[in-house]
C-alpha cells in the first residue's frame, strides 16, 4: 500500500497528509462509523481520484477536510489531517476560514445550488477576493474578469454582469471554478464536479480542470462514483466501500490489473461503448406505439394580462414506431424534450399529433378517458425514492394501480403484490415496509414491480437507472431485458447515458432541441454516427480506461441556435431526415452544411 | 370479505382499516408526553360535560361573602378555593363552567377553520389554474376583511350567541392555514409520487386524500394546535365588545377580559384562566407533536 502511497510525485513532499481518519456519525443506533482508518498523500500537480460508490464516505472525506461536517451530527473520531505542516483536526472556524478557499478550495455537484442566485457572477467572484485580501476594491472587476477568461466563459464581460440563473449548467460551474481558483488554493477539492452536467459539457469541464491544473500545479482531489472519470482525470486511485479503503493503485495498474475483488466487480460492472452484445432483428413484429408529428409546446406568459409571450417548442414534430419486444432508445441531453416525449405518451403533457398505443387514438382524451390506455403503457422514473409516497408502505404502493382500475381486490391484490415482488426479484416479507427502508435499487424494483402490475405492453424508463450504482444500474438492466425476454414487453427507453444505451436498445433516436436528428438501428447509430452532433455525443464518453484517450469532440459549426423558445409567430427550422440506408435516417440538410 | 378472514388476520397490520385507530391510540398512550396531553384533553371534556355537577358553587350567585371588607375580591382560601371575582363569585365555578365556551370555541371552531382552510389550500393547490385563482383571491379578501367588523354585523344580523362567535372565529381564522397549505401543496404536486400517480391513471381524490394530505397532515396539525390558543382569546375580544357570550355566562376568555385591570391586586383572576388554555393549547400540541410523528412512517423508532 506504501508504494501505492507515495507513487505520484517523485519524492515532493506532499501538500495533504491524511491518516487513519475515522469520522462518526449519531444516529439513533448509536455512533456510526462512516469512514475508517482512511490514509492517504496529496502532493503537488498531481490527481488523486476517492472512488465509490453511494454511502462509501468520499464525500465525508472532502467535507471533512474541509471543516464542513455536519454538526453536530457528524464529527472526526480520530487521525490526521495535515495540510502542509498545519494539523486540520481540531482546528476552529476563524482558523477554518483562513485555510477554505486560500489553500483549499472546493467544488460542488450542484452548481446551482452553490452559487447564489440573487448576486450577479462579478459580486460572488469579488466576495472571495475581498475576503481573503486578494486585491483592493477598486481591483476587484478586473481580477473578476482575468478569473472568468482564465476558466474560458464565452463573453466573460457580459457574464459578470449576468446572475446564475442566466447562466447554463455547464457555465455555471466554470463560475464556480473560478471562485474555487479566485485564491490560487494548493489543492482543489472536486466532489462530482461533473455528474449533474451534460456529457459534452462534462467533457469540457474535465478539460478545463485539467489544463488549469497543469497551470497552475494544483494538487485535485477528485470525488467521483463515474470510472470514466478516474481513468481519464486521476494519477493515482483509492476506492472506498463502506468506509473503508478497499485499493490504492496508481490508474493504469487499477484498471489492468485489479487486485481486489471488490475493485474487479465494480471495473467489470461499468458499461463500455462498444462493448454491447448484439441483439436480434425485430423487423416483423407488430407496431405496439406509433406516433406521428407529435409536438409539445410550452407557453411562456408574461405581460399585465398574462398573454402568452412565447412559446417552448419542447418537442416539435417527431416521429416514431415501437414494435412488439423492441426497445427504443432516446438519447439526447437535457432540456432536448426526450423525457416531455415520454410524458406525452401517457397524457402527463398537453400535445398535438397523433399517438397510437396498441392501436388506440390517444389525441384529446381526458385523464378519465386515458385510463384504459394506460393499462397498456407505463413508466418508470428517475429517482425511486422521489417516485414512491414515503408514507405508503411498498405492498399498498406495488398494487395501487389494480385498485385504482378497478382490478383486483381483498385478498387477490395480496396476492398479486407477492407475485410482482418475486417477479422483481425482492422478498415478499418486505412488502409491508416503507420506502425508506429500502436501498436504491430495491426501490427501483418496487417502482418497476409497480407499473408490471397492469401488465403493460409498453414501458416508458425515463433515466430509469441513472440515479443508481453502477453494480446496482448492470442489475436493474439485466432485471429489464429479462422481463422483455418473458413478458414480451417494449420499452421506450429515455437515457443521456450512451454506454447504458448501447446495452439495451434496439434501435436509438437522438434528438436536440425537441427534434430528431439522427435514428436507426443501434449499432448503425452509435458505430456509424453521421450526424455531427451525434458523433459529438459519443465522443464526449469517457472511456473507462486510462490507456486510451479520448479523441476531441467535434465542435457543431452552423447551427445557431441553442434554445428551444421562439416567441409567438415563430416556429424552428422542421429537420427533414433523409434515409441512409436500412432504417438509419440522419438529418441530411444540417449534416451537408457541416 | 367475511368474517372469518378478519379473524384470520392476526395480529393486524398497521394501516388496516379498524384496528387502525386503536394501534395510533395505543401508540400514544405509550408516549409519556402524549399520555398527559390526552389525559388534559380528557380531564376538560369531563369537566366540560359534566360541569353542572362538579361547581363547587353557583358560578352566578354574587354573595357578600365572597367579597373582601374593602368590596375587593378574596384571594384563594378555604370557602373558594381559587378565590372570588369582582363581584365576590367563585372564580373555581365560574372557570369550571367557562370550560365549555372554551373548549367548544377552541376545539369547534377551530376545528372547522382547520378543515375549511386545508380543503381550500389543498384544492387550490392541487388543480391550480382558475380553482387556485378564485379560492386564493377569495382568501386573500376574507385576509383583507376586519375580523371585528365582520363579527359585529354577523352579531347584528343574528341574536348574539356562542354559535355566533365559533362562526365568526371559523370564518376569520381558515385563511392563514389555507395559505400555508395551498404553497406546501403547489410544492407537493410537482413531486414525482405525484407524477406516478397521474401515470398509473389516479383518480384526483385519490391523489389528494391518500396522497397529498397524509403529507400536509404535519402542517395541519401544527398550525391547528397553535390555532387553539388564539382563538379563545379571541372569543373572549368578541364577548368584551358584547357580541359573542352575554354576562353573566363565564369563559376563559373573557374572565381573563374582564379582571385584567386588577392584576397587580387580584393576580389570580388572571393567573388561573390563563394557565387554563396555556394547558388546553400545550395538550393538543403535545398530542399533535406525536400523532404526527406516529403517522409518519420515515420517523419511526426515533422518539
Amino acid at each position: 500500500m506504501s508504494d501505492a502511497l507515495n507513487n505520484g510525485g517523485g519524492g515532493d513532499r506532499p501538500l495533504l497528509t491524511v491518516r487513519d481518519l475515522k469520522v462518526q456519525v449519531a444516529t439513533q443506533a448509536g455512533a456510526k462509523t462512516v469512514l475508517d482508518g482512511l490514509s492517504f498523500d496529496l502532493v503537488s500537480g498531481e490527481t488523486l481520484a476517492l472512488a465509490g460508490e453511494s454511502g462509501s464516505g468520499k464525500s465525508m472525506t472532502a467535507l471533512a477536510i474541509m471543516g464542513l461536517l455536519p454538526k453536530p451530527m457528524a464529527r472526526i473520531a480520530g487521525g490526521t489531517i495535515k495540510l502542509g505542516a498545519d494539523e486540520l483536526t481540531g482546528l476552529d472556524e476563524r482558523g477554518y476560514r483562513k485555510i477554505r478557499s486560500a489553500r483549499i478550495a472546493m467544488i460542488f455537484q450542484e452548481p446551482m445550488t452553490s452559487l447564489n442566485p440573487l448576486m450577479t457572477v462579478e459580486r460572488q467572484l469579488s466576495e472571495v477576493l475581498l475576503e481573503h485580501d486578494i486585491c483592493d476594491r477598486s481591483e476587484a472587476p478586473n481580477r473578476a474578469l482575468k478569473l472568468l477568461q482564465d476558466v474560458r466563459l464565452t463573453e466573460p464581460e457580459r457574464r459578470l454582469k449576468q446572475y446564475p440563473h442566466e447562466l447554463s449548467g455547464g457555465m455555471r460551474q466554470r463560475v464556480m471554478i473560478a471562485i474555487a481558483l479566485a485564491c490560487d488554493p494548493e489543492i482543489l477539492i472536486a466532489d462530482e464536479p461533473t455528474t449533474a452536467l451534460d456529457v459534452t459539457v462534462q467533457a469540457e469541464i474535465l478539460d478545463l480542470i485539467r489544463t488549469l491544473q497543469s497551470q497552475h500545479g494544483t494538487a485535485v482531489l477528485m470525488i467521483t462514483h463515474d470510472m470514466g472519470v478516474v481513468a481519464e482525470m486521476a494519477d493515482r486511485v483509492i476506492i472506498l466501500r463502506e468506509g473503508k479503503q478497499v485499493e490504492a493503485a496508481p490508474v493504469h495498474d487499477l484498471f489492468s490489473a485489479p487486485r481486489t475483488d471488490y475493485a474487479r466487480t465494480l471495473l467489470a460492472a461499468v458499461p463500455r461503448l462498444g462493448t454491447a452484445p448484439a441483439r436480434p432483428v425485430s423487423e416483423s413484429r407488430n407496431k405496439i406505439v406509433e406516433v406521428d408529428d407529435l409536438s409539445v409546446r410550452f407557453d411562456i406568459t408574461g405581460g399585465f394580462l398574462g398573454r402568452t409571450v412565447a412559446r417552448v417548442h419542447a418537442v416539435e414534430s417527431v416521429s416514431f414506431h415501437i414494435r412488439e419486444k423492441e426497445t427504443l432508445a432516446l438519447v439526447g441531453e437535457s432540456g432536448c424534450g426526450k423525457s416531455t416525449i415520454g410524458k406525452a405518451l401517457l397524457g402527463l403533457v398537453p400535445w398535438d399529433g397523433s399517438v397510437r398505443v396498441n392501436g388506440v387514438q390517444t389525441l384529446g382524451r381526458s385523464r378519465a378517458a386515458m385510463r384504459p390506455v394506460l393499462r397498456d403503457i407505463q413508466m418508470v422514473f428517475q429517482d425511486p425514492g422521489a417516485s414512491m409516497d414515503a408514507r405508503m408502505t411498498v405492498g399498498e404502493q406495488v398494487v395501487e394501480p389494480m385498485r385504482v382500475h378497478g382490478l383486483a381486490k381483498g385478498s387477490e391484490l395480496d396476492d398479486r403484490a407477492e407475485w410482482l415482488f418475486k417477479r422483481v426479484g425482492l422478498s415478499p416479507d418486505m412488502l409491508s415496509r416503507f420506502p425508506h427502508e429500502f436501498s436504491g435499487g430495491q426501490r427501483q424494483r418496487v417502482c418497476i414491480a409497480r407499473a408490471l402490475s397492469l401488465s403493460p405492453k409498453v414501458i416508458v424508463a425515463d433515466e430509469s437507472v441513472s440515479a443508481l450504482d453502477v453494480s446496482v444500474q448492470a442489475q436493474v438492466l439485466d432485471l429489464l431485458q429479462e422481463l422483455q425476454e418473458e413478458d414480451g414487453l417494449s420499452y421506450l427507453f429515455i437515457s443521456h447515458d450512451m454506454a447504458v444505451i448501447e446495452q439495451v436498445a434496439d434501435r436509438v433516436m437522438v434528438m436536440r432541441l425537441g427534434q430528431v436528428v439522427e435514428e436507426g438501428p443501434r449499432d448503425a447509430v452509435l458505430r456509424d454516427p453521421q450526424h455531427a452532433y451525434t458523433k459529438r455525443l459519443i465522443s464526449a464518453v469517457p472511456i473507462p480506461d486510462p490507456t486510451r484517450t479520448r479523441p476531441p469532440m467535434p465542435d457543431i459549426a452552423g447551427v445557431e441556435n441553442t434554445s428551444p423558445i421562439f416567441s409567438v409567430g415563430q416556429s424552428p427550422v422542421r429537420i427533414k431526415l433523409t434515409e441512409l440506408k436500412q432504417g438509419h435516417r440522419v438529418a441530411r440538410s444540417e449534416a451537408a452544411s457541416l | 370479505m367475511s368474517v372469518t378472514q378478519d379473524i384470520r388476520q392476526t395480529p393486524p397490520a398497521p394501516g388496516s382499516g379498524k384496528s387502525r385507530a386503536r394501534v395510533v391510540l395505543g401508540e400514544l398512550l405509550r408516549r409519556p408526553r402524549a399520555a398527559f396531553g390526552l389525559i388534559i384533553i380528557a380531564l376538560m371534556v369531563f369537566t366540560a360535560v359534566f360541569a353542572p355537577w362538579i361547581m363547587p358553587q353557583d358560578p352566578f350567585e354574587q354573595s357578600f361573602d365572597g367579597l373582601s371588607l374593602m368590596g375587593g375580591p378574596l384571594p384563594p382560601s378555604g370557602d373558594y378555593i381559587l378565590g372570588t371575582d369582582l363581584l365576590g363569585r367563585d372564580l373555581a365555578s365560574r372557570l369550571i363552567l367557562g370550560t365549555q365556551t372554551s373548549l367548544i370555541i377552541g376545539v369547534v371552531a377551530n376545528g372547522i377553520a382547520v378543515l375549511l382552510g386545508a380543503g381550500v389550500g389543498i384544492t387550490a393547490g392541487y388543480f391550480g389554474g382558475w380553482t387556485a385563482a378564485i379560492l386564493m383571491r377569495f382568501t386573500d379578501l376574507m385576509m383583507a376583511f376586519p375580523a371585528l367588523l365582520l363579527a359585529i354585523v354577523l352579531a347584528a344580523i343574528f341574536q348574539p350567541s356562542l354559535m355566533i362567535v365559533a362562526l365568526v372565529i371559523a370564518m376569520v381564522n381558515w385563511v392563514q392555514m389555507s395559505r400555508v397549505i395551498y404553497t406546501e401543496t403547489r410544492s407537493l404536486a410537482e413531486r414525482e409520487f405525484i407524477q406516478v400517480q397521474r401515470a398509473i391513471g389516479s383518480g384526483p381524490f385519490r391523489i389528494l386524500g391518500k396522497h397529498l394530505l397524509p403529507h400536509l397532515l404535519s402542517s395541519i396539525i401544527v398550525f391547528g394546535t397553535l390555532g387553539i390558543s388564539t382563538t379563545v382569546l379571541l372569543e373572549a375580544t368578541l364577548s368584551f365588545l358584547g357580541v359573542g357570550v352575554q354576562p353573566p355566562m363565564p369563559s376563559w376568555g373573557n374572565i381573563i377580559f374582564e379582571n385584567q385591570t386588577y392584576f397587580s391586586t387580584a393576580p389570580w383572576l388572571v393567573f388561573f384562566p390563563g394557565l387554563l388554555i396555556v394547558l388546553l393549547a400545550l395538550a393538543f400540541n403535545l398530542v399533535g407533536d406525536a400523532l404526527r410523528d406516529i403517522l409518519d412512517p420515515t420517523l419511526k423508532g426515533r422518539h
